[in-house]
């Protein structure tokens, strides 16, 4: 109204550049609050001057606007509410900015002094903001507005810059919710004026007003619009004052776009991500509570008495020493888990044999002895052999009889010795249940070593290879698991001994002796001794045969019986076409407790290597043995104690690639005979010829005629 | 792994089972500090762990401002004294390529190959080096960022991968030149953020699968290991700023690979 005029030349006569520079000087000088400057605003090209927290408001442009202010006297808007009367829509709300400013800084600030020169600067000042209405408006964005209710004191110098950036930028909509949050609802802060009687700048005005709008065009995909999106960067870049801001705005962005998603969501989110963590930290939240349950102190002097349990730390101490390990808190939790194992099945002796790496979950495995006569239940029979069809023989004279045998399965060794001497637990994850594996056949032990796969992590995975393996993943593993003891396990030589009793009885078979027991004799080796010279090394486990037995199993025995059996019945002509030898070599393996110096080297390459453990103090080193045929297997000793240890993928190394084995040629089943040899079908004229040949035979006996009139009959078949 | 967080970055990688023993652990922290002062580096890793037959190498990275710049390597026996790996030829390459064969352990031991020139074992374990760093450095997507001016900074404001992201093959990139990020179609490019997706994604590795991919530590860290380059392990902890990777192994390529999946 009264400011109209003198806001309209203003504005008419003040070109942005020269309304930049008052600004400017306004927040040189330290003049009283100009509330409406004081509008936490932002602008978004991050006004640097904004953040000076001074306590007294910038300076109003005193000097730039004198001129309006000579203007302004006029009018004398010297209550600060004139200016909110003022219907033009478009000084309005930086009137009503600056009002609301105004008052609560008057009340925040009581270093100011709202002297008459302010108040007249506050007059010019409002309609320089008037004229500038926009670039509060524009500036106090989302940001101003917290910016504004946060520090009204330290913002209120923005409003300088902010005139520069309201001249270039286009500015969303002013943010009257800062006005209306301060101000009185008789605020009119909508666009279309209430009276307003500015004329002059209608047309920057217009452009303002459009650029606004067009920022608060909200987004058909987000449903964001750019005024809110750049209000809240600015306040997050404001509160957290980042160094070289300018380089992670972009980020900055992108953060606060996520966080509209993230609070909606949050509550959602954070169950179904943290669910499978907490189950494994429950689970292993049992383990470690299961040495209370019960907490009565037999229970411990009977786990004292027992002990099942290997000391896994200790072990795990000496490895680390190696460089091998899986970590002390992993360890430990395994070694609770072997705790469990051993209190939940009546094992004789335990021990942490390895972790096994699979595709999405690993094994951890450990090597179980049960108690005597504590045995788990009985496996299932296998078929023992297939037999041909020589019974049905009579029946089908037709059809010719195969001769196939197939190969007699070699049974599967009894527990407790040779490869099925221990039986494996594995887990995936100490915490969750031990599985029990099955014993291995030598079948299973044979095809593995054909194959070289994967393991992915479940037991019951089948694996498809060839030759087609029998047997799903489990056997798989403890197959795999049989050849790396067989090849890996070691002892200091003397650690271990034969029994005594051992005699003349064994030689009788294989000359092979399979037990042995430790040597309560063991004085110790050097350290030294163990790293130089691999004979100090044994194996102690027995060596599986190429057949998949430590002990070696004759099938021409059972054999021998069904020839007996069928000798009477049949010909000797069958006995003499079976393509089996009649004698079948004997299977012989390096007996056990060989030292590992003997074993043979993969193509130049040794097949250990050993090492101190340390080089720097050598006095306390254990010595190291790695294994270069199974990489993974390791084994230390210091002299008194020793272990061994697996970790790894489960595969031998061979420096050739894997060639998978070829299919054997066609197998020739049946006896070539004219019954099934294949020949071509005769021609019509060779049939005819036949059968013109066979009834000339026949006809010959009897009387020429007929002969004649058969040719007749074979001529109208033509 | 960084040499700033290599305990944390060892006891985080263990899943795997090798590590390094108390000593070389101690010898480590001590010596990389020195060689980052004396080379100037703005970043040293420590690569990994060759295990030749007689003796192991002990290998580290120098990083320059620019991550993605050509590394200089350094290779030590004893974690102390470490010793730049000269810079490989081509010639050289083809020829480690051909000489197989585990290390030695004894770098000036040599190799010596019918048709080709002798190869020093040192050189040998620069080449593997190289060849297996180019193939498998994995690095989550979001740790580094493009500047616009070229340079490849690390980023500030990354703080890891949200759990679901981290179970992904495609938040993992090479950490190297790209090499097939031009044969992109324009539909996938415009999907991807230029300052953050400008390396290859693991997922289009060749074989598929060749990579595993395990929660571990009841899904608090996760671990990838390459399964062509056995001995690869790279963990991050998702939400956190943890990752890295180390290679612990003989330096040689899985050719079984697709029989074995």
């Amino acid at each position: 109204m009264e400011d109209s005029t003198p806001l309209k030349q203003k504005i008419e006569h003040q070109e942005l550049g020269e309304t930049r520079r008052p600004w400017e000087e306004m927040e040189t000088t330290s003049q009283d609050p100009e509330p409406g400057l004081s509008e936490a605003s932002e602008s978004e090209q991050g006004l640097e001057t904004g953040p000076q927290s001074k306590s007294s408001p910038p300076g109003i442009p005193q000097s730039g606007a004198s001129t309006p202010v000579d203007d302004l006297v006029g009018p004398g808007v010297s209550s600060p509410p004139s200016p909110s009367q003022e219907p033009s829509s478009t000084p309005s709300p930086l009137a009503l900015a600056a009002q609301d400013l105004m008052a609560p800084w008057q009340s925040d600030n009581t270093t100011s002094v709202i002297s008459e020169a302010g108040t007249a600067h506050f007059d010019h000042l409002e309609q320089s903001s008037d004229k500038e209405e926009s670039t509060p408006h524009q500036t106090c964005q989302s940001e101003g507005n917290t910016f504004f209710h946060q520090s009204q004191q330290t913002k209120c110098h923005l409003y300088g810059p902010r005139d520069v950036s309201y001249n270039n930028s286009k500015r969303k909509e002013l943010r009257f919710d800062i006005f209306q949050e301060d101000s009185n609802s008789n605020y009119d802060l909508d666009q279309p004026e209430s009276g307003a009687s500015e004329v002059a700048p209608s047309m920057l005005e217009i452009a303002i007003q459009n650029a606004k709008a067009y920022l608060l065009k909200s987004s058909s995909k987000s449903g964001l619009n750019l005024y809110d999106h750049l209000s809240e960067m600015l306040t997050k870049v404001l509160d957290k004052r980042p160094e070289n801001a300018v380089d992670i705005i972009e980020n900055v962005s992108q953060e606060v776009k996520m966080e509209h998603f993230s609070i909606k969501l949050d509550t959602l989110q954070n169950e179904n991500e943290m669910l499978p963590t907490y189950e494994i930290a429950e689970k292993q939240k049992a383990l470690f509570l299961q040495g209370n349950l019960e907490g009565a102190d037999q229970e411990m002097e009977d786990e004292i008495a027992e002990h099942s349990l290997p000391n896994v730390m200790e072990s795990a101490f000496y490895f680390e020493q190696a460089g091998v390990g899986l970590g002390t808190d992993e360890t430990y939790r395994i070694f609770l888990a072997l705790k469990q194992l051993t209190d939940t099945h009546p094992i004789q002796k335990c021990r942490f044999w390895g972790k096994i790496l699979g595709l999405e979950m690993n094994y951890i495995v450990a090597e179980v002895e049960f108690r005597e006569g504590e045995d788990e239940e009985v496996e299932e029979e296998e078929v023992p052999e297939e037999r041909d069809n020589g019974d049905n023989e009579a029946d089908e004279d037709e059809l010719p009889r195969s001769f196939y045998k197939a190969p007699q399965a070699i049974p599967k060794e009894e527990s407790r010795t040779g490869a099925n001497k221990y039986v494996y637990f594995v887990c995936n994850e100490p915490g969750r249940p031990w599985v029990k594996l099955p014993a291995v056949t030598p079948a299973q032990i044979v095809i593995a070593r054909k194959i070289k796969k994967f393991f992915t992590g479940r037991l019951d995975t089948p694996i498809i290879s060839y030759p087609p393996f029998p047997g799903n993943e489990s056997n798989y593993l403890r197959a795999q698991i049989a050849r790396i003891s067989a090849g890996t396990q070691v002892s200091p030589l003397g650690f271990y001994h034969f029994g005594e009793e051992e005699g003349e009885e064994e030689e009788e078979t294989e000359g092979r002796r399979d037990s042995f027991e430790e040597n309560p004799d063991f004085e110790g080796i050097q350290v030294i001794d163990l790293v130089e010279s691999l004979s100090n090394w044994v194996h102690h486990v027995q060596h599986i045969l190429p057949q998949g037995r430590c002990n070696w199993f004759n099938p021409m025995q059972k054999s021998e019986e069904e020839e007996e059996a069928e000798a009477e019945a049949e010909e000797e002509e069958e006995e003499e076409e079976r393509e089996e030898p009649d004698y079948i070599e004997q299977e012989v393996g390096p007996p056990l407790l060989t030292p590992i110096s003997e074993d043979l080297e993969i193509q130049n390459i040794p097949p250990w290597t050993t090492r101190l453990s340390s080089n720097l103090i050598p006095q306390y080193a254990i010595a190291v043995l790695r294994s270069n045929l199974w990489t993974g297997a390791y084994a230390f000793s210091n002299g008194k104690k020793f272990e061994n240890f697996y970790i790894g993928w489960g595969h031998k190394y061979s420096p050739d690639s894997y060639t998978p084995p070829v299919p054997p040629p066609v197998y020739q089943e049946y006896p070539s005979g004219p019954e099934i040899t294949e020949m071509d079908d005769p021609s019509v004229e060779e049939e005819q010829a036949f059968r013109a040949a066979q009834e000339a035979a026949v006809n010959s006996t009897e009387e020429n005629e007929e002969t004649e009139e058969d040719g007749d009959e074979e001529d109208d078949y033509d | 792994m960084d040499e700033e967080s290599l305990l944390l970055s060892l006891e985080l990688a263990s899943g795997s089972g090798q590590g390094l023993s108390p000593d070389r652990r101690a010898s480590l922290l001590t010596s990389l500090m020195l060689v980052k002062r004396d080379y100037r580096f703005d970043r040293v890793l420590f690569w990994g762990r060759i295990l030749g037959l007689v003796a192991d190498y002990y290998i580290a990275q120098g990083l320059s401002e620019d991550q993605l710049a050509p590394r200089k390597t350094l290779y030590s026996l004893n974690c102390m004294e470490w010793s730049l790996l000269p810079p490989a030829t081509e010639e050289m390459e083809m020829q480690t390529s051909v000489v197989k064969g585990r290390f030695m352990g004894d770098p000036s031991h040599a190799y010596e190959h019918t048709e080709l020139q002798k190869v020093n074992d040192g050189e040998k374990v620069f080449e593997e080096e190289v060849v297996i760093d180019k193939a498998v450095a994995v690095i989550p997507r979001g740790a580094l960022v493009k500047t616009p001016f070229g340079p490849i900074r690390v980023n500030r404001t990354f703080e890891g991968l949200s759990s679901s992201e981290a179970k992904k093959l495609s938040s993992y990139f090479h950490f190297r030149e790209p090499v097939e990020l031009k044969n992109k179609t324009l539909l996938e490019k415009a999907d991807l953020d230029p300052s953050l997706d400008f390396m290859d994604s693991l997922e289009h590795d060749f074989p598929k699968g060749s990579w595993s991919i395990q929660m571990e530590r009841g899904n608090t860290l996760v671990v990838l290991r390459s399964l062509l380059w056995p001995g690869l392990t790279f963990y991050h902890a998702p939400r956190t700023k943890n990752y890295g990777y180390i290679y612990v192994g003989t330096g040689e390529k899985n050719i079984d690979l697709p029989f074995m999946l």
